[in-house]
């Protein structure tokens, strides 16, 4: 009978703190990782989930939040690595050459949504995944080489360092999603993404929204790309352009929650644990794998972990009612 | 630049925009009729290739006469896709169709590249027949035989496709489920018959394409994305609604990234594709040869 009552004053503010609380209380815990665990592939782990927080949220903002559903994220995931990786090692202070990578994948993101935002969804979808594979095949056919990290930079190498600053940018693009929900613009967004006709007739500039949109995701992306620069000691230059990296986003939303905050936390973290897990013992078919979850997702549980959650709190909260009822009806008034 | 090379130039490209035309109209048959974008279309392509490569190389049958097998192999495979997966997005309305379509595609692509990946392994594979690198010469082309022969089985391909779409009852009925998929199941054809058989000609032309594309350039299991843009490229440049205007489009891509290619250096060749796609999209959003 307790659930039945009203809550009183106190539990009211606990409630209200409860979730800001536990944010912090994760935070912390985040920033203390590489002081309590003393070990390489864990903070590798972190480190990883951090990056993919980042690839998957930015991804989320543009197709979950404004219903642009891109195939080319790997294009500013790609050039945003790109560009910091040459401009890092041809030695710009990191910070300038990761920020001018952000920047360059905005720009190079604007340069694809004016035209293919003027028609339907679909064209935007092929416009993305048309640039995204010539942009992979033209640098690889350019720039067909492995960079490798100098050696004193390898020498003096602090991967604490790179989780640090994955971390850092993984935050940063959380709060930009939910400063985005908060702000003046997120109902001209949300309404792109329920009916454009609709958000069109009642005045909403549609292109304007979403170009912003696709505009933040770019940015954040290409960021994530910087990072990556930052922490691959040597790799392809053409690696961060390879399709994968906009199925990871793909898939990290999708596992969590298209369109929600939580929802790409989730879904990271369950991806790179669950992705450690069968690249050590399924070398060859764990991407077959992961395509048919995929593929099953989309087709019988869209709303991810997130709704999944949702629904239980909802039969909870079923049961409890189910409960009382049953009490009242089957308990001796005498008695309680 | 002498005459002889730019008209050398001009053939290959019009060989090249045959394959993708062929390819394209795959894609442009499932579009037009399932209204679903089947992103991994250029796996199909690769599956077929690898078909013809192996019956090649094992049974030592010649690639052309391959497509026997090849052909029914992915008609059969189509008709299991379908059903499989596709069969549930079509329901749905609209956008969202074309939505959750290119993403379960995308997902199909991961899967059939790592599958053949594990298969086929990454090595590259090319076909080595009596004939390659044989021709004759014409005022000073070359005219290889194997890519005329290509050039031919793309252009019957397309006669083949139009008599049957024009002339017969299933093709009509997948002609009026194009245009209008709730009259036409009023008027009693059995419309998910025809998705079916559509999205296995679909596949089936996919294996041409793959055939043509192994004699010609050989395969790998990482080509699918590939050969799926230069479709997409050819689609939009016929206009979304057309069929049989994906041919035509395709020959012309092909001359003009071959033209494009002595201008700008084969290194960025594949921009220009992007290039005229884009612009396209932003001029003639109803494609070169389709009605508004």
């Amino acid at each position: 009978m307790q659930e039945m009552t009203l809550p009183s004053t106190p539990w009211v503010w606990y409630r209200r703190w409860l979730a800001p609380a536990l944010v912090v209380l994760l935070i912390m815990l985040a920033g203390l990782i590489p002081k309590l665990v003393d070990k390489q592939n864990v903070w590798n782990l972190f480190f990883l989930i951090c990056l993919n927080i980042t690839l998957g949220q930015s991804w989320n903002i543009l197709a979950g939040f404004a219903g642009q559903t891109s195939l080319g994220h790997a294009a500013f995931f790609g050039i945003g690595s790109l560009v910091t990786r040459l401009l890092w090692l041809d030695s710009v202070p990191f910070i300038a050459a990761f920020l001018v990578g952000g920047l360059a994948a905005v720009a190079f993101a604007m340069l694809i949504g004016a035209p293919t935002f003027r028609l339907r969804g679909a064209y935007f979808s092929i416009g993305t995944l048309g640039v995204a594979e010539v942009l992979r095949i033209t640098v690889s056919q350019n720039l067909p080489l492995i960079s490798t990290m100098p050696a004193v930079q390898i020498a003096g190498y602090d991967l604490p360092l790179r989780y640090y600053a994955a971390l850092g940018l993984a935050l940063a693009t959380i709060a930009a999603a939910w400063l985005l929900l908060r702000s003046q613009w997120s109902l001209g967004i949300l309404a792109v993404r329920e009916d454009e006709e609709a958000a069109q007739a009642s005045g909403v500039h549609v292109l304007r929204h979403k170009l912003l949109a696709l505009a933040i995701s770019a940015f954040f992306a290409g960021l994530a790309g910087g990072i990556f620069a930052f922490q691959q000691i040597s790799y392809y230059l053409s690696a961060p352009f390879d399709p994968t990296w906009t199925f990871d986003a793909l898939l990290i939303v999708f596992f969590g929650g298209l369109g929600t905050l939580v929802g790409p936390v989730l879904g990271a973290i369950f991806f790179v644990l669950v992705h450690e897990q069968l690249a050590v013992r399924l070398v060859d078919v764990h991407q077959v794998i992961f395509g048919i979850l995929f593929i099953l997702i989309v087709l019988v549980f869209p709303g991810g972990l997130v709704e999944a959650w949702e629904r239980l709190k909802k039969s909870q909260r079923l049961t409890r009612v189910k409960n009382a009822i049953r009490r009242s009806l089957f308990t001796h008034p005498d008695r309680t | 630049m002498s005459l002889e090379s730019v008209m050398q130039t001009l053939l290959f490209g019009l060989f090249v925009g045959g394959i993708y035309g062929i390819a394209a109209m795959g894609l442009a048959l499932v579009f037009g009729v399932l209204k679903v974008l089947n992103v991994a279309h250029g796996e199909l392509l690769m599956f077929g290739g690898y078909i013809s490569f192996w019956v090649f190389t094992t049974l030592g049958i010649d690639p052309f006469v391959s497509l026997l097998i090849g052909i029914p192999a992915l008609f059969l495979t189509g008709l299991i896709l379908d059903r499989v997966v596709f069969r549930h997005v079509v329901r749905l309305a609209g956008e969202e169709k074309i939505k959750n379509s290119l993403l379960i595609s995308f997902g199909l692509t991961l899967v059939l590249q790592n599958l053949a990946l594990r298969v086929f392994t990454a090595d590259d594979r090319t076909i080595q027949v009596a004939y390659t690198g044989a021709g004759v010469s014409l005022f000073g082309v070359m005219l290889p035989f194997a890519r005329l022969a290509s050039l031919i089985i793309a252009l019957v391909t397309i006669l083949v496709i139009h008599f049957f779409l024009r002339r017969s009852y299933p093709g009509k009925a997948i002609l009026a489920t194009a245009e209008d998929w709730e009259a036409a199941e009023l008027a009693g054809i059995n419309i998910h018959r025809v998705y079916m058989m559509t999205f296995a000609l679909g596949a089936s032309l996919a294996a041409i394409a793959g055939t043509l594309v192994t004699i010609a350039y050989g395969i790998s299991p990482t080509v699918g994305l590939a050969w799926t843009l230069k479709a997409l490229i050819v689609v939009v440049l016929a206009g979304t609604g057309s069929i049989l205007g994906a041919f035509p489009a395709g020959l012309l891509l092909g001359v003009v990234e071959a033209l494009s290619g002595i201008l700008v250096g084969a290194s960025y060749r594949e921009v220009i594709g992007l290039v005229i796609f884009l612009a396209v999209l932003l001029l003639r959003p109803q494609g070169l040869f389709g009605r508004t």
